[in-house]
């Protein structure tokens, strides 16, 4: 295997027997510090009968209760640290969207760690210490731009901290004349940024972009397929939360197929989130990882929130560390219309199947007469001039509708809208409008 | 090169091991670090096997040693320097030595042992000065190096040390350290147990944090060096930092 791409070879490749050892070594050191040193995991592990010492194998997680994102809110600010204010030497937040944010804490050991799995991940993507990296994430009290700043610099690439308070314009003129070879940001940064191009003029084969890293939110193939071809890249997907460590917790290697989680840190499992048991290898459900060696801000069984399903072959690429697909929503998008349960993702991925599409959809809920209605609307695609006949647009409708039919099993009128006119909602905050009673 | 999972081991109703997982792989040398009945002895002599364990696993090389009489598993070459030394104080030196050779007298002709004798005289060279003098009129600095060496005399591939630093002049710990850094160096796989954790994890690769019959923690040792909570418990930094 080309050892190139790999950052930490003996952990990266381990077999899996050893690798084992090395989790359930790591797993129960973790769990006989966080019953001592954290209120809340003493308190649960009580109230559930966990008795540590009976924990012999990956199976016997099962027995530990979960924590929640509602859990850690509740800790707010410092009760889920598991060291003293003074041992921690960084402190991270999230964004606090849904409710009060969470504090996180990093150890002097919790940050060379984090710099370890982030540099894992730029090398897997292909990222050397010849390339210049931009970086155009939040430096602030998020996570992201500072996790990835340090990975880059770990592996010596020539680090540009561009952050998100640069302008898309500054970023552009940046990228052209600093010769960024990498560009890590959020897939609808990327997005302005390559809708900003055609605007300044910069033609993409000006520029020296081969490579995009992205993460931070859900995102399609079909926006891969489209910002590989405005930016010229290999576009690459990057997954981690913030309360879990933030940027590093698992990335695609240059194979794209599923996310490699860097298991010797992190272990995974995989959960209907509504019976919270472990679903069969391969299928899909929530997301729960437990961190097995943070110091300042361990964490056991969080729900994630993220949909996902673990790929249960082994990577060709020869790392032994487990893929999950890329996510596919969050649980709490879930949709449930006239008793069908199904993902905005999944609406957006057939969307992409067709051509004359956009990737700018909306998805809007009503009841008439006592029927649960479901519209999807759609904006066509400016690229595609044919579309102005009538007869294909409704063709293109109808088509759209059946496949929808055909695969979700949900009765969905499809309404072809202008390009541009439901742009704006390309962030994701109102790509579903619920006008059910109740 | 040692696998252990889940051992729980202790004295009649006592219970000392709850549970340990650790591994060490062929080349390394690993430390156990704890403080005074945390279970670092109990947890060598499971191993040793002078005591029986009451559940878990120790693989050694592949195979499952759980259970087997303990001169048996000196023979496949996993060998204990006990707590305190234990030399038989009324034999010379090299009687002391060769008694280490034991095991492999029937399998090894003699030419071999004297070999691993002169090995022995080279890591320590006051050995050989005093090799037929008493055991007993040794310093407990000389005892502990003629432990390390009757150890070294059963041809061990693993060689797990009990407390190496226990009661020995600040200035010979040195030296005896500085044996057991040789002896890594030559590719002797070493698992360590002690409380002088600064000088443990000074020479080992990994360690691990032994409290209460439970790993707390492990890690590399710079790791386990930068982890505050080693820092306060076991190289006492705090301590350092008031007296300052």
């Amino acid at each position: 295997m080309d050892q190139a791409n790999l950052h930490n070879p003996e952990y990266e490749t381990m077999p899996r027997d050893e690798l084992e050892q090395l989790q359930i070594e790591r797993l129960q050191s973790t769990l006989n510090r966080v019953y001592r040193n954290v209120a809340f995991y003493g308190t649960a592990f009580d109230a559930h009968g966990v008795n540590l010492e009976r924990l012999k194998d990956m199976s016997a997680l099962r027995e530990l209760p979960f924590t929640t994102k509602e859990d850690l809110q509740r800790s707010y600010p410092y009760d889920m640290f598991a060291l003293p204010l003074r041992d921690i030497v960084r402190i991270h937040t999230t964004s606090g969207t849904t409710g009060k944010p969470i504090v996180v804490g990093y150890t002097q050991n919790d940050l060379r760690d984090w710099r370890q799995c982030v540099a894992r991940l730029l090398t897997a993507a292909g990222v050397t210490e010849h390339d210049v990296v931009q970086i155009a994430l939040h430096y602030s009290l998020f996570a992201e731009g500072f996790g990835f700043h340090q990975g880059a610099e770990e592996i010596g690439a020539s680090v540009i901290p561009a952050s998100l308070a640069t302008s898309v314009g500054r970023q552009i003129v940046v990228m052209r004349d600093f010769k960024t070879t990498v560009l890590i940001s959020t897939p609808s940064h990327a997005l302005n940024i390559a809708a900003g191009l055609a605007e300044a003029q910069v033609h993409p084969e000006r520029l020296f972009l081969k490579l995009g890293l992205f993460g931070g939110e859900r995102w399609s193939e079909r926006l891969r397929g489209q910002l590989e071809e405005q930016l010229r890249i290999t576009a690459i997907d990057t997954y981690g939360p913030t309360e879990v460590m933030g940027p590093g917790v698992a990335g695609e290697c240059h194979l794209r197929q599923g996310l490699h989680i860097n298991e010797d840190h992190f272990i995974v499992e995989i959960i209907d989130p509504k019976t919270l048991a472990p679903v069969p290898a391969g299928d899909e459900g929530e997301l729960v990882l437990t961190t097995i060696s943070k110091e300042g801000f361990p964490l056991i069984r969080y729900r994630t929130g993220d949909i996902t399903r673990i790929e249960p072959e082994p990577c060709p690429c020869g790392r032994t560390f487990v893929r999950v697909a890329r996510m596919m929503g969050r649980t709490d998008d879930l949709i449930l219309f006239q008793a069908v349960g199904f993902f905005p993702a999944q609406i957006e991925e057939i969307l992409g199947e067709f051509e004359g599409t956009s990737p700018y959809y909306q998805i809007v809920l009503d009841q008439e007469g006592g029927v649960e209605t479901l519209q999807i609307r759609v904006e066509i695609s400016a690229q595609i001039p044919q579309l102005d006949e009538v007869k294909a647009l409704e063709a293109l409708q109808t088509q759209v509708a059946k496949r929808i039919k055909s695969a979700l099993d949900v009765e969905a009128r499809v309404i072809l809208v202008e390009p541009g006119s439901l742009r704006q909602l390309a962030n994701g905050t109102e790509r579903v409008v619920d006008r059910r009673p109740g | 090169m040692l696998k252990v999972l889940n051992l729980e081991a202790g004295y009649g109703p006592l219970r000392v091991l709850k549970g340990i997982s650790l591994h060490v792989s062929p080349g390394e040398a690993v430390a156990v670090i704890g403080a005074n009945g945390a279970g670092k002895t109990t947890l060598l002599k499971t191993i040793a096997g002078i005591l029986k364990a009451r559940c878990g696993e120790v693989v050694f090389d592949k195979r499952n040693i759980h259970g087997e009489p303990a001169e048996k598993i000196v023979a496949r070459g996993c060998c204990l320097v006990p707590e305190g030394r234990h030399v038989f104080s009324t034999m010379t030196v090299r009687e002391n030595l060769l008694l280490g050779a034991y095991s492999r007298w029937r399998k090894d002709d003699s030419e071999r042992i004297n070999a691993s004798l002169e090995q022995v005289y080279n890591l320590f060279g006051i050995l050989k000065a005093r090799a037929s003098q008493l055991a007993g009129t040794l310093s407990g600095g000389e005892q502990q190096m003629l432990a390390i060496g009757r150890a070294i005399m059963a041809g061990p591939r693993l060689l797990m040390m009990d407390e190496p630093s226990l009661g020995v002049a600040p200035i010979i710990v040195r030296d005896i350290y500085k044996t057991i850094a040789a002896l890594k160096q030559e590719g002797l796989t070493i698992l360590l147990v002690e409380q002088n954790a600064r000088a443990a994890l000074a020479v080992a690769d990994r360690g691990y944090v032994i409290e209460t019959g439970q790993i707390v923690l492990q890690g590399s040792s710079r790791q386990l060096c930068d982890n505050p909570e080693v820092q306060r418990a076991y190289l006492g930094k705090e301590y350092r930092r008031i007296d300052e």
